[in-house]
C-alpha cells in the first residue's frame, strides 16, 4: 500500500476510502510483518549505537521496545523514519523495508516517509500555537484537505481519536502549550494521527507524565492499534507489559531478544534478558 | 582534652562554634567581594550621573533662544505682491529695527543692527511669501537674537570681563536690559533646534538635516542589513554542513564585528565611492556603509536566538513531515524572532551613533539645506555633533550637548523598543 516515492503521494488518497478499505483489511493484515529491519547498523561518527539488529514488526500490533538507558532502542525508532537524517554524523548501514520498500532506498523524500510515520515523543513538544493548529499543521502542509470545514472535521477526527475532544472543543484556538503534561501528549498524538499515518513512533511517550495521565496515553494506544502499527519505546517493564503484543529487548546495540510480550516476560530464553526483566541490571 | 570532648548529638552546632576552622575567612572574603562589587556599581553609577549632569547643564540653554520683537511695516512700494520673493527684506528688517530706537546715529547704527540674528531677514521672507495678503499691514514680529546677545541673556557673558575680551560690548548690552525693561525681549522653545538645517550662525542651526539624513542612512542600514543578516544567520544555523569552510566563515563574521568601524568607512570610500562612483556625503552611502558595520551584529544575535530555541519544536515539525524549510519558517523563526528583533534595534542603535566612518564618506560637510532624498548630501546625527563641538561659538557649546541630548534620547527609544517587542513577543514555554 505504502510508497514512499515522491510522485507516489497521491496514492495515500481520500480518507474515506482509505479507512473503509483498513476495515476490510484489519481483520487479515494483522499480524503481518509491516515493517522489516534487514542487518541495521548505525553509527555515531566512529561510535557503533547499533549493531546487526534484524527484527520484524507486525502490522496492528504494538511493539514495545525495552532495554536500559543507551542501549540504542530509541536510535533504532529514529531510522524507521528517517528523523536521524538530521543528524550529520550519523551513517546508517542495512535495510529497512516498509511494506517491502527499502525505506533507505534512493529518490525516497524522507519528508514524504515522515507523514507516513507519524512520531510521538518524550517530552510532550506541542507547537506553541493553539489546539486548533497544533492539529491542522500537518494536513494543511501536506494538502491533504481542500476547504476550511474538510480541514475542521479532520482537526475533530483526530482530537477524538486521541481522546481529547472532549476536554478541548471550547477551548480550540487557545494554546497547545496551556495544557497539562497529559493533554499535551495526547494532542501530540492527535497532531501525529491527524496526516493519517500507517505507522506510529512512540519514544518514552509517558516518562514525563503522572501515573494517571500515564494510563490515559495507554489505553489511547491499544485503542489506536485497531488502525495504527504501533512502535514504542519504554523504560517502564509494566508498561511494555500491558500495552505491547511483541516486545524487542535491546542491549548495548544489540537486539538481544523479541517475540510475545508474554513469552519474553514469563519465560526469556536468553539470560540479559532474564537479569533486565527481574531488575539485577538497567 | 576536657569540656572540648562533647558527645556528638548536636555536631552542627558543635562545629559552628568552633573557631578555628576559617570559618570567619570565609565570610569575610564574600563581604569582601560583595564590597568590591557595590563600589564599582557606585563609581558606574557616579560616572554616568557626571556624564548626564555635565550635558544637560551645559546643553539646557540651548533648548531657548531669545528673540526680539519687532514691528515691521510692509509697504506694497518695496514688496511686490506679484514676487514677494524679490523685495530687499534685509533693508526692509534693518530699517524696521533701527525705527524702534530714537538716537540712531552713524556710531551706534553697527552696534544695534549686530543684535538681530541674520535669520530675522529669512523669517520675514518666509512669511511674506507664505501669506502675501500681509502686505501692506504692519506686523509685530518675534525675531531670532544675534548669538551674542543670546548668551548675555543666558548669563554667559559677563560684564566684569574687559570690554575689548568681549564680542558684545556695553553699550549693546545697556540696550538690551533697555529692551528687557520693555517687554520686548522674549525666551521662547528653540523650535529652530528642530526645523532649520546646520547655519553657520548658532541661533539659526538645528538638526533637522541632520536628523533626515539620520533616518535615510538608518533606512538603507536596515532594508540592508536585515534580510541579508537574517538569511546570513538561518543559512549558517540551520542548512549549513559544519566543516572547516563554515567554521571559518563564523571565525571571520565573530572577527568582522570587532573590527573597528572606521576601517568600514574607508571600505565604503574605496568601494561606494571610489569603484561604484556614487556622491560623497550621501545618506545612501553612509547607509550602506553603516550596512557593512551592522551585518555581522545582526548575523550573530539572529544564530544566538535560533540556537534558542528548542529542538524539540524541530523534531515536532520534521516529524509530521514538514520540510526543513517550513520548519525554519513556520516555527523557528517565529520564535526567534523576538531575539532577532532585540538585535537588529541594538544593531541599528549602534549604527546610529556610529561616527568614523560617516566622517570618512564626507557626512560632515558643511550643509545649509536638509537632505529632501537618499541621494542628496547631508550630515547625519553624531557628525553633526562633531562639526558643531569644532565650531568657536559660544552658542555651538550649548547647541552640541543639546544635541547629544537629541542623540541619546533616540536612542533611549529604540532599546526602549527592543525591550518592549521582546516582552510581548516572547512565548512563554
Amino acid at each position: 500500500m505504502a510508497n514512499f516515492h515522491t510522485d507516489a503521494l497521491a496514492n495515500s488518497g481520500n480518507g474515506t476510502a482509505h479507512a473503509k478499505q483498513e476495515g476490510a483489511k484489519s481483520a487479515n493484515t494483522r499480524g503481518v510483518a509491516k515493517i522489516k529491519a534487514e542487518s541495521v547498523n548505525v553509527f555515531y561518527g566512529e561510535n557503533q549505537a547499533i549493531k546487526n539488529v534484524s527484527v520484524d514488526i507486525d502490522e496492528r500490533q504494538v511493539t514495545a521496545f525495552i532495554g536500559p538507558s543507551g542501549c540504542g532502542k530509541s536510535t533504532f525508532l529514529r531510522c524507521i523514519n528517517r528523523m536521524n537524517d538530521v543528524i550529520e554524523s550519523c551513517r546508517i548501514e542495512g535495510r529497512i523495508l516498509i511494506d517491502d520498500n527499502d525505506i533507505y532506498a534512493k529518490g525516497v523524500d524522507p519528508v514524504i516517509l515522515r507523514s507516513h510515520i507519524g512520531m510521538v515523543f518524550q517530552k510532550p513538544n506541542p507547537f506553541p500555537k493553539s489546539i486548533y493548529e497544533n492539529v491542522a499543521y500537518g494536513p494543511k502542509i501536506h494538502g491533504r484537505t481542500r476547504n476550511k470545514s474538510e480541514l475542521d472535521s479532520v482537526v475533530e477526527q483526530s482530537l477524538r481519536r486521541a481522546g481529547l475532544w472532549d476536554e478541548v472543543k471550547d477551548r480550540l484556538a487557545q494554546p497547545g502549550t496551556g495544557l497539562s503534561g497529559g493533554q499535551q501528549q495526547r494532542l501530540c498524538i492527535a497532531r501525529a494521527i491527524a496526516v493519517d499515518p500507517e505507522v506510529i513512533l512512540m519514544d518514552e511517550p509517558c516518562s514525563a507524565l503522572d501515573p494517571i495521565a500515564t494510563a490515559r496515553v495507554e489505553e489511547l494506544i491499544d485503542e489506536l492499534r485497531q488502525n495504527f502499527t504501533i512502535v514504542i519505546v519504554t523504560h517502564s517493564m509494566q508498561q511494555a507489559a500491558r500495552v505491547s503484543q511483541k516486545t524487542a529487548f535491546f542491549h548495548l546495540g544489540h537486539l538481544v531478544e523479541e517475540g510475545p510480550t508474554d513469552r519474553i516476560f514469563t519465560n526469556p530464553e536468553d539470560k540479559r534478558t532474564q537479569d533486565y526483566i527481574t531488575g539485577r541490571f538497567g | 582534652m576536657t569540656d572540648t570532648t562533647r558527645p556528638p548529638a548536636s555536631g552542627w552546632a558543635d562545629e559552628a562554634n568552633r573557631s578555628n576552622i576559617g570559618l570567619k575567612r570565609r565570610h569575610a572574603r564574600s563581604r569582601r567581594l560583595q564590597g568590591f562589587g557595590i563600589g564599582a556599581i557606585a563609581l558606574a553609577i557616579l560616572m554616568l550621573g557626571t556624564l548626564l549632569w555635565t550635558m544637560v547643564s551645559t546643553g539646557y540653554s540651548a533648548f531657548v533662544q531669545t528673540h526680539l520683537s519687532v514691528e515691521v511695516t510692509l509697504s506694497p512700494e518695496e514688496i511686490d505682491a506679484q514676487s514677494p520673493g524679490d523685495a530687499n527684506y534685509r533693508d526692509i528688517m534693518q530699517r524696521a529695527w533701527l525705527s524702534s530706537f530714537d538716537n540712531v546715529t552713524e556710531e551706534n547704527e553697527g552696534d544695534l543692527l549686530s543684535m538681530l540674528s541674520r535669520g530675522a531677514e529669512l523669517q520675514l521672507r518666509n512669511l511674506v511669501i507664505d501669506d502675501p495678503s500681509l502686505i501692506g499691514q504692519t506686523i509685530q514680529m518675534e525675531v531670532p537674537a544675534a548669538d551674542d546677545l543670546d548668551q548675555v541673556e543666558k548669563g554667559f557673558v559677563s560684564r566684569a570681563t574687559p570690554e575689548e575680551y568681549r564680542i558684545v560690548n556695553d553699550r549693546q548690552i545697556e540696550i538690551f536690559y533697555e529692551l528687557k525693561q520693555d517687554g520686548r525681549v522674549s525666551t521662547p522653545f528653540n523650535t529652530a533646534l528642530f526645523t532649520e538645517a546646520d547655519s553657520r550662525f548658532p541661533e539659526l542651526a538645528g538638526l533637522k538635516g541632520a536628523l533626515i539624513g539620520s533616518f535615510f542612512a538608518l533606512l538603507v542600514c536596515f532594508v540592508l542589513s536585515f534580510p541579508i543578516g537574517i538569511a546570513a544567520a538561518i543559512y549558517l544555523e540551520e542548512f549549513a554542513p559544519k566543516n572547516r569552510w563554515t567554521d571559518l566563515i563564523e571565525v571571520n563574521i565573530n572577527n568582522l564585528a570587532a573590527v573597528p568601524s572606521i576601517v568600514f568607512g574607508l571600505l565604503g570610500l574605496a568601494v561606494f565611492i571610489g569603484f561604484l562612483g556614487f556622491p560623497r556625503s550621501i545618506p545612501l552611502v553612509g547607509g550602506m556603509v553603516l550596512a557593512l558595520m551592522t551585518l555581522p551584529t545582526i548575523i550573530i544575535s539572529t544564530r544566538a536566538a535560533l540556537k534558542a530555541v528548542p529542538p524539540s519544536v524541530r523534531e515536532a515539525a520534521l516529524g509530521v513531515g514538514a520540510s526543513k524549510l517550513q520548519t525554519v519558517l513556520h516555527h523557528v523563526l517565529p520564535l526567534a524572532l523576538p531575539g532577532i528583533m532585540t538585535g537588529t534595534i541594538i544593531g541599528m542603535a549602534q549604527a546610529l551613533g556610529e561616527t568614523a566612518p560617516l566622517l570618512l564618506i564626507g557626512m560632515n560637510a558643511f550643509i545649509t539645506a536638509a537632505p529632501d532624498s537618499m541621494m542628496s548630501p547631508s550630515t547625519a546625527l553624531p557628525t553633526q555633533i562633531y562639526i558643531w563641538a569644532d565650531s568657536p561659538e559660544r552658542g555651538f557649546t550649548a547647541r552640541t550637548s543639546a544635541a547629544i541630548m537629541v542623540l541619546l534620547g533616540f536612542m533611549i527609544i529604540m532599546n526602549g523598543i527592543a525591550i518592549y517587542l521582546r516582552k510581548r513577543l516572547e512565548t512563554r514555554w
